[in-house]
């Protein structure tokens, strides 16, 4: 057995011997089930933990610090129950209580103008921001990490880590109508990442094409530091009309809480599971899986059950049930409500009768949604999920009290202010430095090989091209459904994903996520900055207006102070550049401890653009294919090769990213917006990882048509020589192709705006090549072979 | 020729959504005696010759690393069938 599956093992070994289950009710019409039979606990009640101090509870086993425990008892004035203990633990642990990052995540909602907040119908701190479109339109979306485990789980941690995000989308209210993954995986020849691509690539694909999305885009980087810590996340978004906008809160005294959807068993409960002590049942298993199997199929079911239910209006709140499953559901809608909840846990549908109330309350079973129905509506709710043939269950209702209670069998097993275990967990100020390695690194800048004849930039192209990170991604996107539901204008491998909205105008998103982790290491701050500049950029390139960001901040340990520091920096960067920029995080997710044996991943901050169109019927595709256009190079080149492809193929990680000019970055964006609407350029790329040899690369690629390139005009007017003009890193560029037609029209355009630009060569449709005139002339079937082969040779 | 039976099933704590689909299809077709249904595999391992130890202790090694996931699935059963005679595996 080789290490990886040992260390998968013992996380997560369960005994073999297989236990009974008892259904109840199974596959019957949807009907509220009473269940208590064949559970019999021990169970340790409010009553109990108040009696019996001084009984140890396994609170570090949880994860809690003892300073945390101390809180708990401190707050509720008695040490907590076993139910408690499994709430307090699982909502104040880092991933659902953000406690090393909130005191930075802050500046997200501070750096905000008033000009960012005008469209901004709903901001951080619910499931997912929701953006204005205009004719009543909104548009919900946001990207979560799936990582851990999809390293465990490959296949399932990446089906059900979209369930997560589509769910999260539909309890806003809105129909989910695409999904993105950015993906991160270790080197490309090393053993275990094999294993890795295929699993999470199949599980994607799987959950995403079963449920009907496309998914439109994302990114595929490959990198040894991932290794141990390949990353998953996944965007999604939705559309919806404002009158649809719901929130997760649990308003109104006397109204009913349902919980629907899928069963609660035993899946995703890993370490909580030695809460089993509660019982003292000694026949249970000792441990739980860690991880959870998704049923896509019971998802598109609960997408349409939920949008009638919106449709009828017959739902006040609703949250999705993710991390934390019940416990973050009730204490979320309590806290966020009027603050009372009074719930019985036994009436809550099993598929796994041995769970105590601890696992029941942690269980993180797929496909569950909970809601706050008014008592007249009750009938109406009930016939709509019969109607699609989803369980559910009534478990109590909402108070004036202030108190979440529960109860088990009549008896009360919890008892808390809710705003304590969902919103007034612990916060850390961690400490943080910077680390002193960096100033060793940024001073090593890019001195390697700089291929100068002919021949040898013609060869460094091809090797750029069939790199594993500049290589055609199309092997895994080819398993993905792109144009599912009929919406989709554009996708993979185009800069933005785009998604008509309105069928009626043609009104559309786009969408792009990107991250470049080698920028972030060697400067955190501006390497957030730069993610943020490339998406923007992609979203303007593709024609789009951006409006709103998400982010997925992937980093290693907060209680490292190096990564804590890469951490502040990111967010201080991210948020600094959302403000220049003008377009407001409207949510995210931070994922923390990325890292194995005391080496963290590149800091890794995914950000996520969306942008609007007035009509997709004019986005710009970012291949050319009209014979005798113009090329034009927007914006200049300066030598900057670290952190660079280039730099990356020859084994280099050193120097300082790129310089960032927000301005300019903004200047281009309405640019190539302007453009894009007028109808001036009828192709365009933006110039990023690979610089301008992968730009030309790809937009000949795009379509298999060629052209001829001139670039010592340019060469001379930046003063670079060829290699740095192909393979340099500059940003605030793009490459677009004109119409003849449009030709002066652009021009002058650009100088009126005083955007640098050149034209750097005419689209060819006969030679069948990319010349580069008087250095190299590359075929275009040689690139094609070597772009699209990578990938196959290592997967296929 | 002596085959080696494997069979699989999804861990128990684990959603299995054949065996759900099996189940809800079972009730609409009227035939209601079932309360779950739990779907799993079963290989057939074919081997030339004698069943020796190091053959079944082979089967078993590929049974934990190939043929299940250990991660959301058990190994239930190894076992010899010669012929249409059940053989003594474990």
């Amino acid at each position: 057995m080789t290490d990886l599956n040992q260390r998968v093992q013992s996380r997560l070994e369960t005994p073999a011997e297989a236990r009974n289950e008892h259904g109840h009710d199974l596959g019957g019409p949807a009907a509220a089930v009473e269940q208590i039979e064949g559970r019999k606990f021990n169970i340790d009640t409010v009553e109990h933990a108040a009696a019996t101090p001084d009984t140890p509870l396994p609170w570090a086993e949880l994860g809690l610090k003892e300073d945390e425990y101390n809180r708990v008892v401190e707050i509720l004035g008695r040490r907590p129950t076993a139910a408690e203990l499994a709430m307090y633990s699982v909502m104040w642990s880092e991933h659902c209580s953000y406690k090393s990052s909130k005191v930075h995540l802050r500046q997200f909602g501070e750096k905000v103008t008033e000009d960012m907040k005008k469209d901004m119908l709903v901001g951080i701190g619910e499931n997912a921001g929701v953006t204005d479109l205009g004719d009543g339109w909104a548009v919900t979306f946001k990207v979560e990490s799936h990582n851990h485990p999809s390293f465990v789980e490959p296949y399932q941690g990446a089906a059900t880590g979209i369930g997560g995000i589509v769910r999260d989308i539909i309890s806003m209210g809105a129909r989910p109508v695409a999904v993105m993954d950015p993906l991160r995986f270790g080197a490309i020849d090393h053993p275990d990442t094999a294993r890795l691509v295929h699993g999470i690539v199949s599980g994607i694909g799987g959950y995403g094409n079963c449920l009907g999305l496309p998914n439109i885009g994302g990114e595929v980087v490959f990198d040894s530091v991932y290794q141990g810590n390949p990353l998953v996340n996944a965007l999604a978004v939705g559309v919806m009309r404002h009158e649809d906008i719901r929130l997760a809160n649990a308003s109104g005294a006397g109204n009913k809480v349902v919980l629907f959807g899928a069963r609660t068993g035993g899946d995703g409960i890993g370490g909580a599971s030695v809460l089993a002590s509660e019982s003292f049942d000694d026949s249970k298993p000792a441990k739980r899986p860690a991880v959870q199997v998704g049923d896509p199929f019971a998802e598109k079911v609960l997408i349409e059950c939920c949008l009638e239910l919106f449709k009828a209006a017959v739902v006040e709140g609703i949250q999705d049930l993710g991390a934390a499953g019940i416990s973050c559901a009730t204490s979320e809608l309590a806290s966020n409500g009027d603050g009372g909840m009074h719930i019985e846990l036994t009436s809550v549908l099993l598929r796994d009768p041995t769970l105590t109330p601890g696992e029941i309350l942690m269980s993180e079973s797929q496909e569950r949604m909970m809601a706050v129905v008014k008592p007249e509506n009750v009938e109406a709710f009930e016939e709509i999920l019969a109607k699609w043939n989803v369980e559910y269950s009534w478990l109590g209702e909402v108070t004036g009290t202030g108190r979440l209670i529960i109860d088990w069998d009549g008896e009360t097993i919890v008892d808390v202010d809710p705003r304590t275990v969902a919103h007034e967990g612990p916060v850390y100020e961690r400490p943080y430095h910077r680390p002193e390695w960096l100033d060793g690194v940024q001073a090593d800048s890019f001195a390697g090989e700089r291929p100068s004849s002919g021949e040898e930039l013609k060869a460094a192209v091809l090797e750029l091209m069939s790199s594993p990170n500049m290589c055609s991604k199309d092997w895994i996107t080819n398993q993905y459904d792109r144009y599912v539901r009929g919406n989709t204008a554009l996708a993979m491998p185009d800069d933005a994903g785009v998604v008509r909205v309105d069928e009626a105008t043609g009104m559309g998103v786009a969408l792009s996520t990107d991250c470049n982790g080698r920028y972030a290491y060697l400067d955190p701050y501006a390497g957030a900055q730069l993610a943020l500049a490339e998406s923007y950029r992609n979203v303007a390139t593709a024609g789009a207006v951006p409006m709103a960001v998400t982010d997925c901040l992937n980093f290693g340990s907060p209680e490292d102070p190096e990564v804590m520091w890469q951490f502040a920096e990111a967010v201080r960067g991210l948020s600094d550049a959302c403000m220049a920029l003008g377009v407001p995080v409207t949510g995210g997710n931070v994922s923390l401890y990325n890292q194995t044996g005391g080496v963290a991943i590149h800091p890794t901050p995914v950000v996520g653009v969306l942008g609007k169109f007035d009509d997709v019927a004019r986005r710009t595709p970012s291949g050319w294919r009209e014979d005798g256009q113009a090329i034009y190079l927007l914006g200049t080149t300066r030598d900057e090769l670290d952190g660079s492809e280039w730099a990356n193929l020859r084994g280099h990680l050193g120097g300082r990213p790129p310089a960032l000019d927000l301005a300019a970055e903004k200047l281009l964006g309405e640019l190539l917006v302007n453009a894009s609407r007028d109808g001036m350029v009828d192709a365009a790329h933006d110039l990023s990882e690979g610089g301008l040899a992968a730009a030309l690369s790809e937009m000949a690629l795009r379509f298999g048509v060629g052209a001829r390139v001139g670039l010592d005009e340019m060469c001379e007017r930046d003063g670079v020589d060829l290699f740095t003009a192909l393979f340099s890193e500059s940003q605030a560029r793009a490459v677009v192709a004109v119409p003849r037609s449009e030709e002066v029209r652009f021009k002058d355009m650009c100088t009126a705006r005083g955007f640098a630009h050149i034209r750097i060569g005419v689209v060819d449709a006969e030679n069948q090549a990319l010349d580069f005139q008087g250095h190299f002339s590359l075929p275009l079937a040689e690139l094609k072979d070597a772009h699209e082969a990578t990938l196959p040779k290592h997967f296929a | 020729m002596p085959r080696i039976i494997v069979d699989v099933m999804p861990k128990p704590e684990i959603l299995d959504p054949q065996g759900k689909a099996i189940a809800g299809a079972l009730q609409r077709l009227g035939q209601t005696g079932f309360s779950a249904v739990r779907q799993g595999k079963r290989f057939e391992l074919t081997v030339e010759g004698e069943v020796t130890e190091e053959i079944l202790e082979q089967a078993r090694h590929a049974a934990d690393t190939l043929l299940s996931n250990p991660v959301i699935e058990d190994v239930t059963r190894v076992e010899v069938v010669k012929d249409a005679t059940i053989g003594v595996g474990e």
